[in-house]
């Protein structure tokens, strides 16, 4: 079983709410849910759509064929009636339109019998899960759990009067439950919480701002300081003074943001202070599409910031790679004592997915700080060591020592200066940490077959369309399948080194127009991809385009 | 006795007002018997923020223009340090003037002097947003064309709880402003004339020495309109010395954690602790 449903309508109507309690029911009922947001840069009126697939079976992104349309308004119905499926359905007001195979309720009306014109999406509701063939029971306690007092009775009302008004129409039961909905921007939230990070700050920017605003919310719960400050430019100065302090600090925005903290992410490299960064990426360049996704900014984050330092750029695949490659960035951070980046986007960061609940026990917090005696003497920051990492201190936390940073070229004990030799050898000091960190880096994810003739390579949040479309293709008897790659500066180059051999052709999918990971390829394993299939018009991949597309050049 | 903050000898210009100013910062700091490892000097880029390379304590010398970030990020991540910002007026008003700005408006409990030699130093001469309106500079040919900015007025209205100017011609007066501002609970804004004897032709130690007159005993500085009248006051006489001071609740104060809790640095880090936030998920 596969199906999903569209909702429509102006930005203002009650979408949210209504996508967010039926996402949720339909996990309570046991299903595996997808829920995918198309908005505009509006806070009312135009077209906004919501996406929910569900599935008895893992699904990780959405589809084109719709079986049920509810549409909050006429233009809903116009767009996307022609994605329906044969036996699908649309659902509407009876001011809204009275075409045929449309289902035109009373909706509004009945909402306001139940108390309140406003609880028609509830109305909506009601009918969806009727039709769907599911009992009541859970939709009613998911508003139970997530209304307000003041308009539950309402909207539970609205709810069973939308249930009586239709007839079955499927015939599903409930399954087993277990698992957690949660977007990507949250679980990023939440890996940053497990891993101790107690400094967060940032400023709002589309599509990064949930990440602040979940932490501001677990903040006093957790301790957690919290912050929307003035600029970018200030969150990762401010994030970098308190890791300086000692405490797992992060930040993060958009692209745009992102932009601004270049100078300080150069600091970061060279004051060689910890620090983790999300980039939840939209479409730029400038402001470009803010409510909208791309995979532009790699080469971006790769190189920001001026001067040569090492770096880590992690890119997040889905929500359970969101949160465990959070918590992974934070020690990564601290043993190198570098900046790491996550690399997110918009289609991950509002994608809600159910999944297993993310094992906290399986989350380390290690922290490489040096905390036995230290020789006598001045304390040097910047020791030249074997390795080219230091023993890092805290000020304050040894009685005869303090620490100092410099953002200057500095010698062994932070002081400024511009010996040639001291130079060289903090440059050198550096590079090795970034050497080092090949040690580190995880080859990217191999599905679809072993020994791939159809090799696909692509990166972060395609993973869902590019997984779902090899399911198909390979029962298809082609022989496909992918190297997705997470770790992706330095760029992990051994399995795509193995499984080139025995590929007739490599595809690079990816949401930009560049193909940018082609050209990491190039330029670190010297080996280029036979056929891009790229995206770039701002919207994420469906499984059927990937598909579609795969199909034209594999014939 | 030898002063536990003597470090290397400092590479500024001889007579340069910097000399005067890290010499009362050590007296201040010693006086006030804070040991050097719970001090930190926070500073941007130019010749002032060069303070953390000759001062025994942490130092923490970032980019131009953004000496308060770090400091207000370390300050809440160690309520126990003591923490200094220090920078010029070019960093502090020009390229780190949003900082300024919404720093004042937290309140947080840092120090933060500015070392005000009205010019750009480190660059060599250029104009900086306290050079007079006028005033010809190595790149201002022929003269400033705005008006310089009135920073303990721009700290007094946007809510600063304690202002005040000292110059660095007068030791005693300048430790014991600085010993009033770090032990001031919340953001403490001074403002120090320091004469740079290379760039600055106009304000010299003379043209300072001059002007400058100490508020009488009887100025109370609890008066928000008398403190205003002389921060705006920059002609034949400037006034210095703590133009205004008030009780103000501190930002830190306004989280519970961090108020009654204990250094964030100090907590124990546990990924446990935060399963719990998995139950709103099911
Ligand atoms: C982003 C950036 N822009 C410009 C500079 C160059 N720069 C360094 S110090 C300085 C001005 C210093 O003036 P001020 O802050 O008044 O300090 P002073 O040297 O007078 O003590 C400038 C423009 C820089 N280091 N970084
Ligand atoms: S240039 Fe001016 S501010 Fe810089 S050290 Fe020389 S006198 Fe001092
Ligand atoms: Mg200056």
């Amino acid at each position: 079983m596969n199906y999903t449903v569209l909702i429509g309508g102006a930005a203002g109507q009650g979408m949210d709410t209504l996508s967010e309690l039926l996402t949720k029911s339909l996990k309570r009922y046991g299903f595996f849910v997808f829920k995918h947001s198309d908005y505009m840069s509006r806070v009312r009126g135009g077209h906004n759509f919501i996406q929910i697939r569900f599935s008895d079976k893992p699904v990780y992104t959405y589809e084109e064929n719709i079986d049920i349309i509810f549409a909050l308004n006429k233009e809903t119905i116009d767009l996307h009636k022609g994605r329906l499926k044969e036996d699908g359905i649309i659902l509407a007001d009876k001011e809204v339109s009275e075409e045929n195979n449309i289902l035109a309720l009373d909706l509004e009306d009945t909402a306001k019998n139940a108390g309140n014109s406003r609880a028609m999406t509830s109305v909506g509701m009601g009918s969806i899960i009727k039709m769907l063939g599911l009992k009541s029971d859970k939709a009613l306690k998911v508003m139970e759990d997530t209304l307000k007092e003041s308009i539950l009775d309402v909207n539970m009302n609205a709810f069973s009067k939308g249930y009586e008004m239709v007839e079955k129409r499927f015939n599903l039961d409930s399954m087993n439950d277990g698992r957690i909905l949660i977007d990507g921007n949250t679980a990023v939230a939440m890996g940053a919480a497990a891993a101790g990070c107690r400094y967060y700050c940032g400023y709002p920017m589309t599509p990064s701002t949930t990440v602040l605003s979940n932490m501001e919310k677990w903040s006093h719960g957790l301790g957690i300081f919290t912050e929307q400050v003035e600029d970018e430019v200030a969150a990762l100065n401010m994030a970098l003074g308190a890791s300086y302090a000692g405490v797992r600090a992060m930040t993060g925005s958009s692209g745009g943001g992102i932009a601004l903290m270049s100078e300080a992410l150069s600091l970061a490299g060279i004051i060689e202070t910890p620090v983790v960064i999300i980039n939840v990426q939209r479409p730029g360049p400038a402001t470009g599409l803010p409510t909208r996704t791309e995979q532009a900014d790699l080469r971006f984050v790769m190189h920001s910031g001026h001067g040569e330092f090492p770096r880590m750029v992690i890119s997040l695949r889905n929500v359970e790679d969101a949160f465990y490659q959070t918590t992974r960035a934070f020690n990564l951070a601290e043993k190198y004592q570098i900046p790491v980046i996550l690399l997110s986007d918009q289609y991950l960061a509002d994608g809600a997915t159910t999944t297993v609940p993310f094992d906290f026990k399986k989350v380390k917090i290690e922290r490489f700080l040096h905390e036995e005696k230290l020789p006598e003497g001045r304390y040097k920051r910047y020791e030249l060591t074997e390795s080219g990492v230091s023993p890092r201190i805290i000020p304050g936390k040894f009685e005869d020592k303090v620490v100092l940073v410099d953002s200057d070229e500095h010698d062994e004990y932070g002081n400024i200066t511009e010996s040639a030799q001291v130079r060289k050898d903090m440059v050198d000091k550096r590079n090795k940490k970034g050497a080092l960190l090949e040690s580190e880096i995880q080859e990217p994810w191999l599905i679809g077959v072993e020994s791939p003739e159809n090799l696909i390579v692509c990166w972060g949040s395609v993973y869902g369309p590019v997984k779902e479309a090899i399911e198909l293709l390979v029962e298809e008897e082609i022989s496909i399948g992918a190297l997705v790659y997470g770790d992706i500066y330095p760029f992990p180059i051994k399995l795509l080194q193995e499984k080139s051999k025995s590929a007739k052709r490599i595809i690079d999918i990816e949401n930009n127009s560049t193909a940018q990971l082609d050209g990491l390829m190039r330029q670190f394993a010297l080996i280029k991809s036979d056929i891009k299939i790229l995206k770039y018009d701002g919207r994420a991949f469906s499984i059927d385009e990937v598909y579609r597309r795969l199909k034209e050049v594999i014939e | 006795m030898t002063c536990e903050y003597d470090l290397y000898d400092p590479s500024w210009c001889p007579g340069c007002g910097n000399y005067m100013i890290i010499k009362a910062l050590k007296q201040a700091l010693e006086e006030l018997e804070i040991p050097s490892h719970m001090a930190v000097i926070v500073t941007g880029i130019g010749q002032a923020a060069k303070m953390p390379h000759y001062i025994a304590a942490n130092g923490f010398n970032g980019l131009h223009g953004r000496a308060l970030p770090p400091a207000i990020g370390i300050k809440l991540s160690n309520k126990d340090l003591t923490v200094i910002a220090e920078s010029g007026d070019g960093d502090t008003y020009g390229e780190g003037g949003n900082h300024f700005i919404h720093t004042i408006r937290r309140n947080i409990n840092i120090a933060h002097f500015v070392h005000d030699n009205q010019i750009y130093g480190l660059t060599k001469g250029q104009g900086s947003p306290t050079t007079a309106m006028g005033q010809v500079t190595t790149l201002q040919y022929d003269g400033v064309k705005v008006e310089p900015v009135k920073p303990l007025a721009l700290s007094l209205t946007m809510g600063a709880g304690f202002v005040a100017r000292g110059f660095s011609g007068d030791i005693p007066q300048l430790v014991e402003l600085m010993k009033e501002a770090i032990l001031y609970s919340g953001y403490a804004h001074l403002d120090i004339f320091q004469p740079c004897v290379v760039w600055n032709k106009v304000n010299t130690f003379q043209w300072y020495k001059d002007r400058v007159y100490k508020l009488p005993e009887d100025y109370d500085y609890t008066d928000f309109n008398a403190a205003y009248k002389k921060a705006m006051e920059f002609g034949d006489k400037i006034p210095t010395g703590i133009l205004f001071k008030v009780e103000k609740e501190t930002y830190e104060d306004r989280f519970e954690f961090i108020k009654n809790g204990p250094p964030l640095v100090d907590a124990e880090l546990n990924p446990m602790d935060a399963e719990k936030l998995l139950n709103d998920f099911y």
